[in-house]
């Protein structure tokens, strides 16, 4: 515990300083050191310009992101038992993941304007397809020797499901949902530089037309910081739901 | 320990039987597993299948658990047709099928747990029978913490704990060291003793078969059918430790070695 929070705090000191020095060479003019970032991130959470952006940014973000976790885990678990939902879903979510996010966007906002539902949809294309994917193939893997072994100990179909194949499943659904987080937060910043500028897209926007790259560099700090933090509850949550998984693995 | 009464004396009554397979095939695609097979396995008893690798011993025992379908053929517990599987059927498998997620005392208690038994009461079941086959102590460990024939004890355990009529081992002393081998051979003996339970036990060893059972079957590769079934009578009543020792013991050992040699190339 207290070796990995120092490797921890010891790589940010590296890639914190590292980031300062190539503000300072500079690498680029458009490139500020670590302080003023810091110094621009301050200013930001102290005027109240972030949170009234992170108002804005979290709402496509967060709904989002429930809709596919709901959905995904829900289709995927359909997809992963169920050969016939397979052939339905399937190619959906395989050209979802394929498809240029970048060319769709057009598309949705003719469908659905440049209001809170086309950005809602592009961060579900970027989350959803890698939690449908990432479920269906756990379910579809679950060893066929426990399965059997429930059988063969009376269980019903009901306890197959949520006591061997959704905890036999669930380290790959959470890093599948780990990844669609992720992308979530990625697509809920594009959609925000894309469709229209509001929120912390707006921020980064505004700030690097008038050159104030400090600025626009907090922004991004921020949302990475978000993310992480993000990532961390996800992981507290799996630990929660599945006592069980970070006890390590038996092959057989 | 030593005073294994003999549940069945020299006499050739009629055995009450527990399970019969009768004229039982199994069809992989165009693998035949099992062909025309047949065998009753006595009530109370210890009847060994004993068979080259893939012969289909381990096919057998799931269509007796009513896992798989059997392409043909019947098989009936207590004189009922088995349709799938029951509570008067255990299975110990041949790759453990623990639960890596969950702790040795959940591992055992799975079986009751499914029966909808309170945990509480479940627990307390478990918990004897993880002291009965000697992984007191390990109650709060996970799978992946014990090695090969403790995992093993607990998919015994597990199986002794829904105290079903028929229990079905496949292989169950295979992970385990000739020293500990010997020592689970003579707590199997004195399980079949006081359990009151009809074992089905599929092993690769000749001594060990010869060694634990009351009745062996042999089984021939594929397709598979019983070549020879062999009670031994002479020496269940002695004492275990002179068992091995005993002529009737080699005789058969012999026997059953001389019989299967023919398919060993
Ligand atoms: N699910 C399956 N699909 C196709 N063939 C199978 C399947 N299961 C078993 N077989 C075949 O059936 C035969 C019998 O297999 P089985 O597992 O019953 O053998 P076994 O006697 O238990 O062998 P071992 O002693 O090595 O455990 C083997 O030849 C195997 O290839
Ligand atoms: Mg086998």
């Amino acid at each position: 515990m207290q070796r990995s929070l120092i490797i921890k705090l010891s790589s940010a000191v590296f890639v914190f300083g590292a980031w300062e020095i190539a503000g300072r060479i500079p690498v680029s003019y458009a490139f500020p050191t670590f302080i003023d970032s810091m110094a621009a991130l301050a200013r930001m959470s102290l005027d109240g310009s972030l949170l009234a952006a992170y108002g804005e940014t979290l709402q496509p973000l967060v709904v989002g992101l429930i809709i596919s976790a709901f959905a995904g885990i829900g289709m995927g678990l359909a997809i992963g038992l169920n050969a016939k939902s397979e052939w339905l879903f399937s190619p959906i979510f395989i050209v979802m993941q394929a498809a240029p996010l970048a060319a769709l966007i057009p598309i949705l906002v003719m469908a659905y304007g440049i209001g809170l539902t086309s950005k809602v949809a592009v961060v579900c294309i970027m989350a959803m397809p890698v939690i449908v994917l990432n479920t269906s193939s756990a379910v579809r893997n679950t060893p066929v020797s426990m399965k059997e072994m429930a059988t063969s100990f009376l269980a019903t179909k009901r306890d197959v499901l949520l006591k061997i194949v959704i905890p036999a499943a669930s380290p790959v659904i959470f890093s599948g949902l780990r990844l669609g987080v992720s992308a979530g937060f990625i697509g809920a910043i594009l959609a925000e530089l894309k469709i229209t500028p509001t929120g912390v897209g707006d921020i980064i926007t505004y700030s690097r037309s008038i050159a104030d790259y400090a600025s626009m560099y907090a922004a991004i700090f921020s949302i990475i910081v978000l993310a992480v933090v993000f990532l961390n509850l996800l992981e507290k949550l799996e630990n929660i739901l599945f006592a069980g998984n970070n006890r390590g693995y038996v092959s057989d | 320990m030593s005073q294994i009464k003999p549940l069945h004396m020299a006499e050739p009554a009629i055995p009450d039987i527990a399970v019969s397979v009768m004229d039982v095939s199994k069809n992989y695609g165009s693998v035949e597993a099992l062909k025309n097979l047949s065998l009753e396995f006595p009530r109370g008893e210890l009847t060994s299948l004993l068979g080259p690798s893939g012969c289909g011993k381990t096919t057998l025992l799931k269509i007796i658990a009513g896992l798989l379908p059997a392409t043909a053929g019947k098989i009936e517990v207590n004189g009922v047709a088995v349709e799938g599987p029951g509570d008067d059927r255990a299975f110990v498998f041949q790759d453990f099928a623990l639960l890596p997620w969950a702790t040795v005392l959940r591992n055992v208690a799975f079986g009751l747990e499914l029966r909808g038994v309170a945990k509480a009461e479940r627990e307390d079941r478990a918990n004897t029978y993880i002291k009965n086959v000697g992984l007191e102590g390990f109650e709060q460990s996970y799978p992946h913490e014990l090695s090969g024939g403790m995992r093993q004890r607990v998919g015994l355990a597990r199986a002794l704990s829904v105290d079903s009529q028929v229990l079905l081992l496949d292989e169950p002393f295979s992970a385990v060291d000739e020293q500990n081998r010997r020592k689970f051979q003579e707590d199997m003996l004195e399980l079949v003793a006081t359990e009151q339970k009809t074992f089905i036990f599929v092993t690769h060893s000749i001594e060990e078969a010869v060694y634990v059972s009351d009745q062996i079957a042999i089984l021939l590769p594929r397709p598979s059918r019983v070549s020879e079934v062999i009670r031994p009578t002479g020496f269940r009543h002695k004492d275990v430790a002179n068992i091995r020792r005993d002529t009737e013991y080699l005789d058969i050992v012999d026997r059953i070695w001389s019989s299967l040699r023919n398919y060993v190339e």
